[in-house]
């Protein structure tokens, strides 16, 4: 489980979370949606330890993520796999090379390796393309290399960094058949986006974050019928929360 | 006191503690040896071997131009042969190692400022950490190994054109002959001038690597900051040469 605790961060005098405090149930998609600037992204890197919060407390199992040290951080990552917005794919590697490149860290054998790659591609349904390099593959395929990355590690958790952000709708649809699959597989997930039809579907339960904490959270259905202004003019995308949504888009 | 209450002050204590953690985070990631050893052999292809052409272009003309200018001072004032011990000393001791360093300094630093900062920027950086890799292990020591041993290597092939092109330049341009011009090499060489320059020049090649690993790691803010980032470690990993240039000099004349 995944336990938030008044996380607060700031970035010079810029506060970015203010007290943010979310479980993240086991086996389930939790998805995180906000507006741009509201800490999003900030709060996945908390999870993972890229960003230590100045307060408050990440718990992952029974790891507090601020104490740990540099063995013990090593070893959360080999339970949380990260996929980020862009896949930050090795551009100097290999298909093959990326995705091998975290076992190789686990001292994984030959073998081994391969079979994870070869499994792992076929999850993301990108067989074939082990030795392309990132440059010659399309947005959406170097995105669902980086789930492969992931998910070959064999994680217990997986954040995904706007999963779906500048995707055609079909490898959107794609993008989160994977991420269904994954949870499927036993995988907890956290999700950040901005796609509500996206969080709609992958997402069990959906957190709003907004001014730093977490606005309400609620399964998809909850979040739907929401009677909070905030989280409403967030999912109908109004531009303020007094105007009523055009007739066409209700 | 005083010293005390400056030490006190925000800034400088949170600099000492940086300079603390890097201390302690690189020391830590020389431990890593195993993350690494394999990348090292491919770095010093890269850093060091691709490198020779620039170096041996600058030993050409920097050979050419001391040996006419040895002449142009020595002559009238002293015997010819001496133009063989300008170019052989300095060449050996001075410009060799610095000269070299400065054209590496823009390729070498600049390359690894650029290749790590737009990793940073696109974030493979981070990438890396969550694949529980120290990215100081992964992308800094090999580099900054590689460096320290190709440098002494380059300068070698440097100091040993720059020396043939200033006796070819003696003996075809100046009145003087390989005899002369190889009594007056011989005359004021000492061992130490070879190692001077080699050590001199292993040093430079750590301070470059180190600044481009710095600054490239710390760019922030797309193609802006890593141009900025290129544009910074080019001229910190220069004025490092000349700082550490002048203390060898100290240390070791």
């Amino acid at each position: 489980m995944i336990r938030l605790d008044g996380v607060c961060k700031a970035f010079g005098p810029r506060i970015i979370l203010n007290g943010v405090d979310l479980d993240v149930a086991d086996g389930e998609n939790t998805v995180i949606i906000g507006r741009s600037g509201s800490g999003k992204s900030v709060t996945l890197r908390c999870i993972i330890g890229l960003i230590q919060p100045d307060a408050g407390r990440v718990r992952v199992d029974d790891d507090v993520v601020a104490d740990l040290d540099r063995d013990g951080l090593a070893a959360l990552r080999g339970r949380v796999g990260y996929v980020f917005q862009f896949a930050a794919l090795f551009d100097s590697m290999t298909v093959e090379e990326n995705i091998a490149l975290g076992l190789k860290r686990r001292r994984f054998g030959p073998e081994e390796i391969a079979d994870r790659v070869r499994e792992s591609l076929a999850l993301v349904d990108l067989a074939g393309v082990e030795g392309k390099l990132p440059s010659e593959l399309s947005g959406g395929m170097r995105k669902r290399v980086g789930i492969a990355r992931a998910v070959a590690l064999r994680p217990r958790y997986i954040l995904y960094d706007e999963p779906t952000t500048g995707l055609d709708p079909v490898t959107t649809a794609v993008m989160n058949d994977l991420m269904i699959r994954t949870r499927d597989m036993g995988v907890t997930g956290v999700i950040v986006t901005h796609d509500m039809g996206s969080a709609f579907t992958v997402g069990d339960r959906i957190a709003m974050l907004h001014e730093g904490r977490i606005r309400q959270v609620g399964t998809a259905d909850e979040i739907r019928a929401t009677a909070d202004p905030v989280v409403r003019q967030f999912i109908e995308g109004r531009p303020d929360p007094a105007v009523p949504a055009a007739s066409g888009r209700e | 006191m005083r010293r005390l209450e400056a030490l006190r002050a925000p800034g400088r204590i949170e600099f000492i503690s940086q300079v603390g953690r890097w201390t302690l985070g690189a020391a830590r990631a020389l431990a890593d040896v195993s993350v690494w050893r394999p990348l090292v052999i491919g770095h010093m292809r890269r850093l060091g071997v691709d490198s020779i052409p620039i170096a041996v272009f600058i030993a050409v003309f920097t050979g050419i131009v001391l040996a006419l200018l040895a002449s142009y001072i020595f002559t009238g004032a002293m015997p010819l042969y001496m133009v063989g011990a300008l170019v052989g000393k300095t060449v050996m001791m001075e410009l060799g190692p610095v000269l070299t360093g400065m054209a590496l300094a823009g390729r070498v630093g600049a390359n690894i400022a650029a290749e790590l900062g737009t990793m940073r920027v696109t974030e493979q950086v981070d990438a890396l950490e969550t694949l529980a890799y120290d990215p100081r292990s992964y992308l800094v020591v090999p580099r900054v190994i590689a460096a320290t041993l190709m440098f002494p290597v380059i300068t070698a092939f440097a100091v040993a054109v720059g020396v043939a092109a200033g006796w070819l330049t003696a003996i075809n341009l100046l009145d003087l002959t390989s005899v002369e011009f190889f009594k007056g090499l011989r005359l004021f060489y000492r061992f130490k001038d070879v190692w001077f320059g080699l050590v001199k020049s292993a040093s430079f090649g750590a301070a470059i690597a180190l600044m481009g690993c710095l600054k490239g790691l710390s760019a922030r803010g797309g193609a802006e900051g890593v141009g900025a980032a290129t544009t910074r470690a080019v001229v910190l990993g220069c004025e490092a040469i000349l700082v550490l240039d002048a203390f060898w000099a100290l240390v070791l004349l």
